[in-house]
């Protein structure tokens, strides 16, 4: 442990925050753009080339803003609150592998800042922490909405956290490893997705409900809780729930990313070619990036597409459908790897998608028969 | 070593102090806080000692689940505010004060007469930190540990359908 360690660690520490924030920023511009042309709008486009300078006028503007804390309020968790749900939004991304190493003056550094062996659990006991800044908000704000708006975000994530969880375990079984950098290299022959499709459609959904994204934005629906759990804040510390928001957002496309879509790894039939990572770094982060923007596209098209979805129908979802389905998902990959491993016979594997997939139909003919049922007036 | 002993010098002082925050607070939301932060230092602790498996299921399953749980009961309970309760047994106090009493005098005891110091940690070395611990714990937990594994299982399946039988007889009775 000599001081050029802890020297690569900070470095990389500073690097991660300032990507992430610089990522903040041009995504609430990509957001605003790509939601103002499905509307057949401009979007912001006056602020430098294209409104590319937009988001820094936006900082500029909520910084000096002036910062009203409410006299009503519990002042020291009021403060607290928006601290604790912009740090897990960062710390989130330390495991994440951006790509394989370099050499840097005869120091071979590595693209990603900590390398653990329970990776996954860890991104497990961060995405659980992270409900505490949303319901101390509300707590703290001593106001009817905000404090409804917080018991709404929580339950809904601590409900959708079940069936995030069962998709790691789906990802571990697959790459069988908790570590994300040996789940990240097993797919060096074929994505997840591509094997389990419906494990990671599961975890798109469940992504989406855990950042409190449209469709599932219930802890901000504005018609009835003005703004939810943020009702009172104000200037940069509104500013900050909005910026964990939109991190979140980033760090679980990148998760998502990491698990199912090969993380820094370029697609499998790409292999042995010239693009590969294994022959040239510097295309792990680029396809990282890509990839990310992508999922963060598929976000923005999906808030444009859907309305809100109704409360009560949100944790019937999640409960009667999501659960059972991802134990279902969870329960075909182990068996079949199982089996794959135990028989040697690698035609097991190829089990894993057709059963998956039947299972998923069924529960869609399910959600189809209910519905129809009770357009109809029977119950 | 050195820095080891720092690290863990001022964690105890996290520790112990939010332990007595915990204990002391009027706000029964401050109390609830101060225990998330015993929690997360407990877990620091046991990433010291080289488990970290162990480290990261504190914090998702107390820090994470539990508390939060228990935030949502004061929070809709409106029991934020500690009023002393008319209902107090008298025998409570000096009976608390007797085990209190009793259990310091056994941890000063085991800590002064019994502990072994010659004894080492093992400090974290990197086998801690593979994949191969992880598949050896796992192994001893469903081989050798399976029985009371699957009894610990049962139990929490008995306390879920008995939330879900007692609900639904409340709502029953609502009914009619």
């Amino acid at each position: 442990m000599d001081w050029t360690f802890w020297l690569e660690w900070v470095i990389k520490g500073l690097v991660l925050c300032l990507i992430l924030l610089v990522g903040f920023a041009y995504l609430t511009w990509y957001e605003r753009r790509a939601l103002a042309r499905m509307q057949v709008r401009v979007g912001p486009n006056r602020a430098g080339f294209q409104g590319l300078l937009q988001p820094i006028a936006d900082a500029v503007k909520l910084i000096f803003k002036e910062e009203l804390t409410p006299s009503h309020v519990y002042k020291v968790v009021f403060i607290l609150a928006p601290i604790l749900t912009v740090v897990p939004s960062l710390v989130l991304a330390a495991v994440i592998p951006f790509g394989t190493s370099f050499m840097f003056f005869g120091r071979s550094i590595t693209l990603h800042v900590a390398n653990l062996n329970v990776g996954v659990l860890y991104l497990m006991s961060i995405a659980s922490i992270a409900v505490y800044g949303i319901v101390l908000a509300g707590w703290s704000s001593n106001n009817k909405y905000a404090m409804l708006g917080a018991v709404r975000a929580s339950a809904q994530m601590i409900s959708y956290e079940l069936s995030l969880g069962l998709c790691f375990a789906i990802a571990v079984v697959m790459g069988d490893s908790m570590n994300l950098v040996d789940i990240v290299n097993a797919q060096s022959g074929m994505w997840f997705a591509v094997i389990q499709p419906v494990g990671a459609f599961i975890f798109l959904i469940v992504t989406l409900a855990e950042v409190n994204r449209a469709p599932f934005d219930m802890p901000e629906a504005e018609q009835e809780l003005t703004a939810g759990y943020h009702s009172e804040y104000s200037g940069m510390k509104f500013a900050l729930f909005f910026m964990a928001e939109y991190q979140k957002m980033i760090v679980i496309s990148m998760i998502a990313a990491t698990l199912f879509f090969g993380g820094y790894r370029e697609i499998w039939f790409l292999k042995d070619t010239f693009l590969s990572v294994d022959r040239a770094w510097f295309l792990g982060p680029v396809y990282l990036l890509l990839k990310v923007i992508v999922l963060l596209f598929g976000m923005i098209w999906i808030r444009a597409t859907w309305p809100r979805i109704r409360y009560d129908r949100l944790m019937a979802f999640g409960w009667k459908v999501l659960l059972p389905l991802s134990f279902v998902t969870a329960f075909i990959t182990a068996a079949g790897y199982l089996l794959a491993q135990e028989l040697h016979n690698q035609l097991y594997l190829y089990g894993i998608p057709v059963l998956s997939i039947f299972s998923a139909l069924v529960a869609v003919a399910f959600i189809y028969r209910d519905l129809r049922r009770k357009s109809n007036g029977r119950v | 070593m050195t820095s080891e002993l720092i690290v863990f010098l001022v964690l105890s002082l996290v520790a112990v102090s939010s332990a007595l925050g915990m204990a002391f607070s009027r706000n029964a939301i401050y109390s609830a806080l101060f225990l998330v932060l015993n929690f997360v230092t407990v877990a620091v602790f046991y990433l010291m000692l080289g488990a970290p498996f162990i480290a990261m299921s504190q914090i998702t399953v107390y820090a994470g689940a539990i508390m939060v749980l228990f935030l949502f009961v004061i929070m809709l309970l409106g029991a934020e505010s500690m009023a002393p309760s008319p209902q107090a047994l008298p025998w409570q106090r000096p009976l608390a004060f007797i085990l209190a009493v009793t259990l310091a005098v056994e941890s000063i005891y085991l800590v002064f007469a019994r502990a072994r110091l010659n004894t080492v940690i093992t400090t974290p070395d990197i086998a801690a930190n593979s994949m191969e611990s992880l598949r050896e714990m796992a192994m001893t937990l469903f081989n050798q540990f399976l029985l009371p594994f699957e009894i610990t299982s049962i139990l929490l399946l008995v306390a879920m359908v008995g939330v879900i039988v007692l609900a639904n007889r409340q709502k029953a009775g609502h009914r009619s």
